[in-house]
């Protein structure tokens, strides 16, 4: 006991403390990124699919979801054991490294809050919200617990069998979000009216707000992940900022050229793709790296959050498009931009190493992508069957706001209807989408 | 008696408003509306795909006037009201039977 008590660093301890709180800030961030782009309507069903998402991932994670990922390896490095289930066994005085225990599952417990909440960009407008409360449990048992053993896990198959390197959650976080929501989607089918009314953001400035909020909590996400208070953290946070900023003049360059203006929302979703991109490689590049990392998912991105149109999949909010596509674009890049100066050892293929850390990366891009996207589809058509995932067709149109809530987010009206009747009208058309 | 309504810019109101004032035109009422003419709307694009509105915003400015007050008034709206671009919206006037003010009971142009 004094021993382990001897080996907590209170400096590491004081970071990681900090670094917790700012993950679990991004959550109610992204309720209010999320919550600008939908419709008036619905803008109080979307805040409260994150808000939930931190409760009901909370319980999951202390019951039994930490012990099944950072517990013992006992199944050939695809789960852990339960024998830290309910924390059993880890007290105040339990070390992880150099900060105590229970402050490290905090900390990763954050992780799996916000990839929960993530999905629900996918599914904006239109989930029965009794489902979303029985599909984030579920889904976090057999979708997120699974994956971050396998990355981050003692034992797990592709941090030691593998070899990809993942810093802070590319594979856990961006591509099983991203994956999951896919799946999800599919399984609900699209919004009413989807690729023919407007279904303009309804409040660009929270919009903004939220992705500041995220920006802002990610230098915990990405700088914490180093567990300690030192230059690999300093290194992280520089590249985190860095990326993000690449992230948005990408998207916002393409925006110029393609649509003829530089918009807000391009704005915040540029730097969101840079720091999703970021967020594997943080740990593993260089300035440099960090530099292009950013531009590339910005760029990319910005064309992704199109493909809905193309192959009809109405991904709302551009989980696909931005978590999925980002994620695994700044996973490969290790491969790529990988330096001896940040990983001890990896290098990648501009630095001499190889394509063989790009392939390493690429079978961990393929095998979390797959998973999380067949096991959500297979979790959601039996939800579905069981207890119906989608919201009633009158709710949807009168918004899940009134239906399921019985409040309004705002008190526009004179005549008591809470959100301007104007809002419920359809005052435009969508007339094209880019390629 | 005239009821003369006007659909104008929003930008518009103060001119209009200080215009029927400097006539001596007593009150008036305002409303949001939406709508469009030749003007038709304008495009938004979120995340690469454009929206069509076609709904512009626009005032909709009306006053009841006396019958010999017609004309000047609705000059004087559409004076203040022109920028002389597209867009600029409509005046028209219609008669009116009665007009009682409610808090007196007094009936025709009286209660004006």
């Amino acid at each position: 006991m004094t021993l382990a008590a001897a080996r907590i660093d209170t400096g590491d301890t004081a970071w990681l403390l900090a670094a917790t709180a700012l993950v679990l800030l991004m959550t109610p961030g992204l309720a209010l990124f999320y919550g600008g782009m939908v419709r008036a309507k619905s803008v109080l069903n979307m805040l409260m699919m994150s808000f939930v998402s931190i409760a009901l991932v909370t319980v999951v994670w202390l019951t039994a979801g930490y012990s099944l990922v950072f517990g013992q390896d006992a199944f050939g490095g695809l789960i852990g054991g339960l024998r830290h289930a309910g924390m059993a066994g880890i007290g105040p005085d339990s070390v992880q490294g150099t900060v105590p225990t229970l402050l490290f599952a905090t900390f990763q417990l954050t992780f799996a809050i916000i990839t929960a909440a993530l999905i629900s960009g996918a599914v904006a407008d239109r989930a029965k919200f009794g489902a979303w409360l029985v599909f984030v449990p579920v889904w976090a048992l057999l979708v997120y617990v699974p994956v971050a053993h396998w990355v981050w896990g003692p034992g797990g198959w592709i941090r030691e069998g593998l070899g990809a390197l993942d810093f802070a959650g590319g594979m856990p976080v961006e591509i099983t979000s991203g994956a999951s929501g896919l799946a999800l989607c599919l399984v609900l089918g699209p919004r009413l009216g989807f690729k023919k009314d407007a279904m303009r953001p309804h409040n660009l400035p929270m919009v903004m707000l939220g992705a500041g909020l995220l920006w802002f909590g990610w230098f915990g996400f990405n700088a914490g992940s180093a567990l300690g208070a030192n230059g690999l953290a300093a290194a992280a946070f520089l590249n985190t900022l860095t990326a993000g900023c690449t992230g948005l003049l990408g998207w916002l360059l393409v925006e110029q050229r393609r649509d003829g203006h530089p918009t807000t929302l391009g704005a915040a979703s540029g730097a969101v793709a840079g720091l999703v991109a970021i967020t594997p490689s943080c740990g593993s590049v260089s300035l440099l790296g960090a530099l292009a990392v950013g531009l590339a998912a910005g760029v990319v991105c910005s064309y992704a959050v199109s493909w809905k149109f193309k192959f009809d999949y109405d991904d709302s909010l551009d989980v696909v498009g931005v978590h999925l596509v980002g994620g695994v674009i700044g996973t490969l890049l290790i491969g790529v931009f990988a330096v001896h100066g940040m990983t001890g050892g990896v290098e990648g293929l501009l630095y001499g190493g190889g394509l063989g850390q790009l392939g390493r990366q690429l079978v961990g891009v393929l095998a979390v992508g797959s998973y999380a996207f067949a096991a959500t589809y297979g979790i959601g058509r039996l939800l579905d069957r069981l207890i119906g995932l989608r919201a009633d067709e009158e709710h949807e149109q009168n918004g899940l706001d009134l239906t399921v809530h019985a409040e309004s987010a705002y008190d526009h009206g004179v005549l008591g209807h809470g959100a301007p009747v104007s809002s419920s009208l359809p005052t435009a058309q969508k007339v094209k989408h880019q390629a | 008696m005239k009821l003369i309504t006007a659909v104008v810019k929003p930008h518009r109101l103060d001119e209009v408003k200080t215009a029927l004032q400097e006539l001596g035109v007593h009150g008036l009422t305002v409303t949001e509306a939406s709508g469009y003419g030749r003007q038709r709307g304008h495009t938004e694009v979120y995340r690469g795909a454009e929206y069509r509105v076609d709904l512009v915003p626009k005032i909709r400015i009306e006053v009841v006037v006396e019958d010999a007050d017609a004309d000047a008034v609705i000059d004087a709206v559409v004076k203040a009201a022109q920028t002389g671009k597209i867009g600029d919206g409509k005046v028209w006037s219609v008669p009116v039977e009665t007009v009682v003010r409610v808090r007196t009971g007094e009936r025709g142009p009286d209660a004006l």
